[in-house]
């Protein structure tokens, strides 16, 4: 299963980023391979709609799960219709390493 | 203009896309059944919940949901009667799904694949969740105002504006349009 982690940099060490639509990359772990991917999120400087459109590029590379600081009013909905499941985690000083330990346990 | 539909809060939709009959040519046409009405038919005859209650939980008026319910069961009726296929589709919905909070690492989620049960948070994997109760956000809340002296007073479910009297000027109210 893949998820996607909202992280404020391109490395293990980096935090999670506490938007969900403009963060800056998108940290997708692949938990059957463990292996991470960081991709650049190509919407960060939209002036609108960068929720949805964060949600169509996360649903266009097959991720089941999105971990997040926190989701917009728009995104929830189409999430739901996805069946992507959502995670809120209220903790800004967690790195994408901690985040996938959390995971694998 | 008409006044725009409220959209419809749809918290299970179904995990398939539609029904076929057995032992007829494929080519019928389908009969389109949106997914509101999927949903009323599962509120009212699947969980048993009364119209009142099952409205509330779409978040639609008494007689919307009793309209919806009614052009449900006349599909179902004809797709069974002409031995029509059944497509869920389309619709003025919007999906929902409930909150979840893990007591060990501390995060929320939710669960949209409610055909699986749910026993460990997504995060850490612990046993230890809970429900997080529905903040009643999307409640309908409709509003009656009196035509005369402008007062306003929330409308309760299943009764209508103009049955109520406004406290002040004793006459009768109307309801206040609101577009949700």
């Amino acid at each position: 299963m893949k998820v996607a982690i909202t992280s404020t940099g391109n490395g293990p060490e980096n935090k999670i980023d506490s938007r969900f639509g403009r963060c800056s990359y998108f940290a997708i772990y692949d938990t059957e391979i463990n292996s991470t991917e960081y991709i650049p999120n190509p919407n960060k400087e939209s002036v609108e709609g960068a929720g949805p459109a964060a949600v169509e590029f996360i649903a266009s590379r097959g991720v089941k799960k999105v971990i997040s600081g926190e989701f917009g009013a728009k995104v929830k909905p189409i999430f739901d219709q996805l069946c992507i499941q959502l995670v809120v985690l209220n903790d800004p000083e967690k790195s994408i390493s901690d985040i996938i330990s959390l995971l694998n346990q | 203009m008409a006044r725009p539909k409220r959209i419809r809060r749809v918290t299970n939709p179904p995990h398939y896309k539609g029904f076929r009959p057995i032992g007829v040519s494929e080519n019928a046409h389908p009969v389109v059944l949106n997914y509101e009405e999927y949903e009323a038919i599962r509120l009212n005859d699947f969980e048993l919940y009364n119209q009142l209650t099952a409205s509330q939980i779409m978040g639609v008026s008494r007689p919307t949901y009793t309209r919806i319910y009614e052009a449900a069961r006349r599909k179902v009726a004809q797709a069974f009667v002409n031995g029509q296929p059944i497509i869920f589709e389309g619709g003025k919905v919007y999906f929902d799904s409930d909150w979840y909070k893990c007591n060990t690492c501390g995060c929320y989620f939710n669960h949209p694949e409610k055909n699986k049960e749910l026993s460990k948070c997504a995060l850490c994997g612990s046993s230890t969740i809970g429900q997080v109760p529905d903040n009643h956000d999307h409640e309908i809340e409709d509003v009656c105002v009196c035509p005369w002296c402008g007062k306003e007073k929330i409308n309760t479910h299943g009764t209508i504006c103009l049955e109520e009297t406004c406290p002040d000027c004793n006459c009768k109210m109307i309801r206040k349009v609101n577009i949700g």
